[in-house]
């Protein structure tokens, strides 16, 4: 059920519509759900580029052995503040405010979220923990040098500015947790007529999912962080071995919210690929309950396996087989999408636009990161590579080589719907190689570093190590100018683009059944949903 | 944009606003869950110095603001089924005296910590670190659950409040009444983690 004519009505879009304030104003006190998204795209996509550029500065320090362009304490600062912002202001959001905001509610045949007003707190939250965090860097006291990770008990002891950082990310958890509240609510309570769980499109099954964890288990690093903020401030003890406290708790309850994090960050793009492939197939998704429930059993199973960042820390065996023994239990249904997205492009007619290439990549690098998760997973391999660069090398692969490249399918596939404007697409071919060859030399050397020893957060390291670092270095200069050709390409789709039809790609889903952009309201009237969303033939 | 008043009647939800209270409250309980595993494990590790602890605590105190409290959470259901029947009056009133509980509760709270205060027992005191570690992370944990639990308190009375001067001006009325509702559920949660830390805290010896 196309419905082509939809282009020639007449209507004022979401980025035209006059509502109660003007200008700029218009925008931070929207609370329009696509308005909201788009903040969200702006203030994660300048965060990316200052983490990248944070990343690059690492690299450049590590192309020779020795001090090469700054001190070992300002290293330590800036793999803190890239590994806080990546994680906090970038991946956590990241697809769910962005795209999750704009589509989630239009993939349902929802006219906003469930509460509107509480979305535009959530992104006022959110910018004030970046806020604080990016403060975190310039007072008086130095950048904090712990590591994302905030471990105890280095943290309640360093004179750097811990407590504005963690107040940070304490502040963009309740954001997180609000968004979560809010997306979860709409999806029981929004959905169109006809429109049951099993017939919601894959994207809002991730959501669903995620939500779930951002709610259940942030609370969790919500109050492990404010113990260390009192431990700092009062002397508490909680986690300080000197006042009977126990260092490894902190591990533990920092690892109950942050291994189901890492869930937060890849359920949504997973979802996003499922979205992209059928569409690009023009087949109907192979596996559907399969996909659906996998998001779920991730979301369940992700919470008990936290241990496996733990085998070194001291732990009893029993513990350790036992977490090990989860962790491949919970790579199953990971495994199972993957299958399920190859068996969607069996016999399908492929379409290699750039939304597709970069869906494919995805799946490339997400066997990489996942297959070599395994590797850490079990305990005898994770003891020798714990803490060296083989570990940096496989969450990047999974963070930036999932989340981040799902998060440019993402937007290389909505954005025409989002702006109503199309990009280049030999330029968005290039971009993505280029990209592509510079992620893969950026992060496959450091596999092998780390399996010959070199540790992770340092800023020096042995001679022989050179020729590994040297690639790495470059596969980075590569990346990030990729990154920045991607985005020129993209901003001048929106400003100068062809203007995109309402369903370029011939997608199924309800945003391909409405103008490009989407009308304030979405649909004039609510739609009624009779089939299921992946119906091509 | 929701500029037209037709368009906000058609936005309003109350399943939705209370199932969004119930999820709100899950994280709260998640938020003090954390906790309540902390107490356990430090229970667990050093059981005779948590035993002494609870001694030193004032279970009259403790009880006279069980009470309070529970009386409080009382007095807010009979809030909202006042405002049900479109009595604002006694309605009103009663959310006048669940604040006026909460009050109590916090003054009592004060003349509690008041007392430990002055006996040179408080978070980073000299006197806290000469004592046994056991001892010592069971004062760091009553003065932590129970100033997360206060701050809890105040938050919920801002909440009352708020819902307070909603009755008032007529914003909440007898066929739209879902904050009153949802405030009602917040401080029952309020009231709720109180009755976990009461026992943990002073009774269990
Ligand atoms: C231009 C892209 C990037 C470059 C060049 C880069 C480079 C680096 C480097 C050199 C390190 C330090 C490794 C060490 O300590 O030995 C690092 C750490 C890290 N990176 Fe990246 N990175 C990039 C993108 C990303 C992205 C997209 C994410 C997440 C979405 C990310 C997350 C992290 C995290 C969490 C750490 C660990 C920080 C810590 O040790 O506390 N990075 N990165
Ligand atoms: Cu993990």
């Amino acid at each position: 059920m196309m419905h082509n004519t939809v282009d020639k009505i007449e209507y004022v879009s979401f980025l035209e519509h006059k509502g109660r304030f003007k200008g700029l104003f218009s925008w931070i006190f929207a609370t329009d759900h696509k308005r909201i998204a788009l903040l969200y795209l702006y203030a994660i996509g300048t965060f990316f580029f200052v983490g990248a550029i944070l990343g690059l500065l690492m690299r450049l320090e590590l192309i020779a052995p020795g001090e090469t362009i700054m001190k070992p304490q300002t290293y330590n600062g800036i793999f803190t503040v890239h590994g806080i912002i990546m994680i906090f202001m970038v991946v956590i959001p990241g697809l769910s405010a962005v795209f999750g905001n704009f589509f989630l509610p239009i993939l349902i045949g929802a006219k906003d979220v469930a509460f509107p007003k509480l979305n535009l707190f959530s992104w006022w939250v959110f910018i004030f923990g970046s806020v604080l965090a990016i403060a975190s860097q310039f007072m008086k006291n130095g950048p904090p040098d712990t590591g994302w990770t905030f471990y105890a008990p280095y943290s309640t002891a360093t004179g750097t500015n811990v407590i504005t950082a963690t107040t940070a990310a304490f502040v963009l958890g309740f954001s997180s947790i609000l968004t979560g509240l809010n997306f979860l609510v709409t999806i029981h309570q929004m959905r169109a007529p006809g429109m049951k769980f099993f017939n919601m499109p894959l994207f809002p099954w991730a959501i669903y999912a995620t939500a779930w964890i951002q709610l259940l288990a942030t609370p969790i690093i919500g109050i492990t962080l404010l113990m260390l903020i009192a431990e700092r401030l009062f002397g508490i003890g909680f986690f300080n071995p000197d006042l009977g406290g126990d260092p490894i708790l902190f591990q533990h309850l920092f690892w109950i919210y942050s291994h189901p994090a890492v869930y937060v960050m890849i359920l949504p793009a997973m979802g996003v690929i499922t979205e992209i492939i059928p569409t690009f197939c023009q087949r109907r998704v192979y596996g559907y309950k399969a996909i659906a429930l996998s998001s779920v059993a991730i979301a369940g199973v992700g919470f008990l396996v936290w241990g496996h960042h733990m085998y070194t820390s001291g732990m009893s065996n029993q513990a350790r087989w036992f977490f090990s023994l989860l962790t491949f239990v919970v790579a199953v249904p990971s495994a199972i999408k993957v299958f399920n997205w190859i068996s969607t492009m069996y016999k399908g007619s492929i379409d290699l636009k750039p939304p597709f290439l970069y869906a494919v990549s995805f799946i490339f690098l997400f066997i990489i990161g996942g297959t070599t998760g395994l590797l850490l997973g079990s305990i005898a391999t994770n003891v020798q590579v714990h803490d060296t660069a083989f570990v940096v090398a496989h969450f990047h692969y999974i963070i930036f080589g999932g989340m981040g490249f799902a998060f440019f399918a993402a937007i290389h596939y909505w954005l025409p719907k989002m702006y109503g404007k199309m990009y280049n697409f030999k330029r968005a071919n290039i971009a993505w190689a280029i990209i592509f060859v510079g992620f893969n030399l950026l992060y496959f050397p450091q596999f092998i570093l780390g399996f010959q020893g070199m540790p992770r957060r340092y800023f020096d390291y042995l001679p022989q190590f050179q020729t590994g670092e040297v690639i790495s270095t470059i596969g980075g200069i590569i990346l990030v100018s990729g990154f920045i050709f991607m985005v020129y390409n993209l901003v001048m789709g929106v400003r100068k683009g062809e203007p995109a039809p309402a369903n370029p790609w011939n997608g199924s889903t309800l945003e391909w059944q409405i103008p490009s952009p989407p009308p304030t309201e979405n649909f004039d009237e609510v739609p009624v949903i009779k089939k299921n969303p992946y119906d091509y033939i | 944009m929701s500029d037209t008043n037709i368009h906000t009647e058609e936005h309003r939800n109350d399943d939705a606003s209370k199932l969004g209270m119930w999820l709100f409250i899950f994280t709260e309980l998640l938020l003090f869950g954390g906790l309540f595993l902390v107490y356990s494990i430090y229970r667990a590790q050093y059981p005779h110095n948590f035993h002494e602890g609870s001694l030193e605590l004032s279970v009259t105190i403790g009880a006279i603001n069980t009470i309070v409290l529970l009386f409080s959470s009382m007095t807010i259901a009979m809030a909202l089924t006042a405002m049900q029947r479109n009595n604002k009056k006694l309605a009103m009133t009663m959310i006048v005296v669940t604040l006026l509980m909460a009050v109590v509760f916090l003054i009592n709270k004060y003349f509690e910590w008041g007392a430990k205060f002055h006996h040179g027992l408080y978070p980073g005191s000299d006197l806290m670190a000469l004592l046994e570690r056991g001892h010592l992370l069971y004062f760091s944990l009553y003065f932590f659950m129970t100033g997360l639990h206060a701050f809890h308190i105040i938050v919920g009375m801002v909440l009352l409040i708020v819902v307070l001067f909603k009755v008032k001006n007529n914003r909440i009325h007898a066929h739209k009444y879902v904050l009153l509702e949802n405030g009602a559920l917040y401080w029952h949660l309020v009231d709720l983690i109180w009755i976990f830390l009461f026992p943990l805290l002073y009774l269990i010896s």
